[in-house]
């Protein structure tokens, strides 16, 4: 019946417009009214047919505002679920800015997801940007506040080359469709960079680690899993089978685990475990066969409740004793035992063992590996996936609840924070027993079985001989201690090096600056020219141009805006 | 953000000892992981391996590589550290 009022509205809608109504309403209702939109969101997308709908002509463009197939439900049910756990793990927060920005951020995910075409996907793109970044600056500290405008700054840069990629491509081949994209085409590279930087690719990864252990202890939760998962669907959509995609997405399971073992914010390593994880899911796009992006899929679904779930442990940790670094923690299973079973859950889910959620979904993409041939990626997955146990799975809940004893005596979670972690982990345990749900909702049929006795057995090797390394060099004393401090990562190409030269430079740089910015301004003229004479007026596309224009220059305005802002 | 310091308690020295307080009981886990390793290991020729790759059917090849890869993840991690660790405000000053 929902389904039928509601009609082909974009399931995002439904949050975005019933995130506005938050403000307005007090606090039971307003708590009860958060929950809802959820769960009316779902029930509507389970009522939704497959194919196109909500067709929608902005000024000659034929918008598609819901598309609705197996890629884009799979997405959309997860995103979902990740939004109802997110509201009821911060239902606690008072004000009403967290919660608006939370909803307004995964209704636009959602309605990316949904995004039949380029237009669309680019507006909801920008509105995840733009909401999401709230929750950052919501800490309301000096650190928070550089480190979402540094985030903000990226992800509108992203979006900029969306916007760009999207106006080539229309004006090469006429449409604005969100199908199957081309690398070689200068539309379909632009199109590329700009999810390559949602997703976190190598270099282009550091606002990730950046930003979001500068969140409140509840927009990390919703953080962590909306931005980067829109990422994977629209490479999965755009660019499944792109070889470069299997090499690039080896990296990002390798290299982050190394700051992950030293890194002493514990938040932080699970924003670098997060992009480890990122690289089980660009590999199994970049292999690109229907085991391999199904196992994608099926990933991205797990790692969003293992993940949040492990940030609203941590979050809980943060919360009740303000810190949650390694080297001040210790013994709180003491007196949190609830939330150190659940992060052991997480831990166990994320880690892939046997009857959790995490190695029903990684097998897949491990699979594809070996049945591809791909002999090194199959090596560098597999030394990522006793990686992220050593540092997710051991480390986290180690050095949060056990190691040496804090002496710090915190009082367990609320009881909303147990609630949303107890929900999540049942879903982590009940998904690895029972991998069926999930595995018929992949977007393309596949039979595969997770429970053979080859699979368990090796994978039980994998990680019970990781666990003992981790034994032995803790034992004789050879493992890192937790160490306070700031890790230099390429965040630092902008943040330190940028600012040696601006010490050495001095005044000098406000001049220099000024010309450079002029002779760019310059250039910028220059290319808003060439394309005003392809476009414009007198141009083919004439009737389209005025809306592109102006988009491009709100953008790039912003965008320019807040880089001055910033420097 | 922190929550209410009252609530923040500090270890009582009357507070119970817990299972765990005690080292003869973690070292009952580290006998058991060394156990439970040794039996993954042994068992290892009668799994029978389908892969591709001639290294999956090495002895123990799952077993091996995950512990050889940890520690080599922790030493190169240590490694690391003397290059790009600095102090916790460097970016602040």
């Amino acid at each position: 019946m929902i389904a039928e009022i509601l009609g082909d509205v974009s399931p995002g809608l439904i949050l975005i417009l019933g995130a506005l109504a938050v403000p307005f309403l007090p606090g039971k209702l307003r708590t009860a009214w958060m929950l809802a939109l959820p769960v009316l969101a779902f029930i509507q997308v389970l009522g939704l047919d497959h194919g196109l709908h909500g067709a929608l002509s902005v000024f000659d463009l034929e918008l598609t505002t819901l598309r609705v197939d197996r890629l884009s439900l799979i997405f959309g049910y997860i995103f979902l679920i990740a939004t109802f756990l997110g509201v009821l793990y911060g239902i606690h927060v008072g004000g009403w800015m967290e919660h608006t920005a939370g909803l307004i951020y995964a209704g636009s995910a959602l309605g990316a997801v949904f995004a039949g075409d380029l237009m669309t996907l680019f507006l909801f793109w920008e509105g995840t940007a733009i909401a999401s970044v709230f929750l950052i600056w919501a800490s309301r500290t000096e650190r928070a506040l550089a480190a979402g405008t540094r985030y903000l700054v990226v992800q509108v840069g992203s979006g900029v080359l969306l916007l760009a990629g999207t106006i080539i491509h229309y004006g090469q081949t006429g449409s604005i469709a969100f199908d199957s994209l081309e690398l070689e085409s200068t539309a379909g590279l632009l199109i590329f960079i700009a999810f390559g930087i949602k997703c976190a690719f190598p270099f282009l990864h550091n606002w990730l680690q950046d930003a979001y252990p500068e969140a409140t202890v509840t927009g990390t939760v919703m953080l962590s899993a909306f931005t980067t998962k829109l990422a994977v669907y629209s490479l999965a959509r755009g660019f499944a089978g792109t070889e470069i995609l299997v090499p690039i997405g080896a990296a990002m399971t390798a290299f982050p685990i190394f700051y992950a073992v030293i890194e002493n914010d514990l938040r932080r390593v699970l924003a670098y475990s997060l992009n480890n994880q990122l690289g089980f899911m660009v590999v199994g796009i970049g292999i690109g066969t229907d085991l391999a992006v199904s196992g994608a899929a099926a990933h991205a679904f797990c790692h969003i409740l293992y993940k949040a779930l492990l940030f609203m442990s941590m979050g809980a940790v943060l919360f009740r004793t303000g810190t949650v670094k390694g080297s001040e923690l210790g013994g709180l299973y003491k007196t949190m035992p609830w939330t150190t079973g659940f992060c052991i859950v997480g831990a166990a889910s994320i880690s892939a063992f046997p009857l959790f959620s995490g190695f029903v979904s990684k097998s897949l993409i491990l699979s594809a590996a070996l049945k591809g041939e791909y002999y090194w990626t199959w090596l560098v997955l597999l030394f990522a996936s006793a990686g992220v146990f050593h540092h997710s799975g051991i480390k986290i809940p180690f050095f949060a609840f056990f190691a040496h004893d804090s002496g710090r005596r915190p009082r367990e979670a609320p009881l909303n924070m147990l609630l949303a972690m107890g929900i999540a982990a049942a879903l982590c345990i009940g998904i690895g027993v029972f991998p069926g749900p999930l595995y018929a909702i992949l977007p393309y049929d596949v039979t595969y079985h997770a429970y053979t006795l080859e699979h368990v057995v090796t994978q039980l090797q994998l990680l019970v001989l990781s666990a003992l390394a981790f034994t032995v060099l803790m034992r004789t004393g050879i493992y890192p201690p937790e160490l306070r401090s700031t890790n230099l990562d390429s965040d630092w190409l902008w943040r330190g090096l940028g600012r040696i030269l601006a010490a050495h430079f001095d005044d000098r740089t406000t001049q220099a600056w000024a010309r450079v910015a002029a002779r760019y301004w310059h250039a910028l003229e220059r290319f808003i020219a060439t394309l005003y004479r392809h476009h414009g007026p007198e141009g083919i596309l004439a009737r389209n141009w005025p809306t592109g224009s102006m988009a491009i220059w709100t953008t790039i305005l912003l965008a320019a805006y807040m880089i001055l802002a910033y420097v | 953000m922190a929550d209410d310091p009252k609530t923040n308690e500090h270890a009582n020295p009357d507070e119970p000892k817990r299972w765990l307080d005690d080292k003869r009981n973690v070292n009952k886990i580290v006998y058991g992981l060394y156990a439970l390793s040794a039996l993954l290991l042994v068992i290892d020729p009668f799994i029978h391996k389908h892969g591709p790759f001639e290294i999956e059917h090495w002895w123990g090849f799952y077993g091996i590589y995950g512990f050889v890869g940890c520690v080599f993840l922790v030493l190169a991690a240590k490694e690391l550290r003397k290059l790009v660790m600095r102090s916790e405000d460097y970016y602040d000053r």
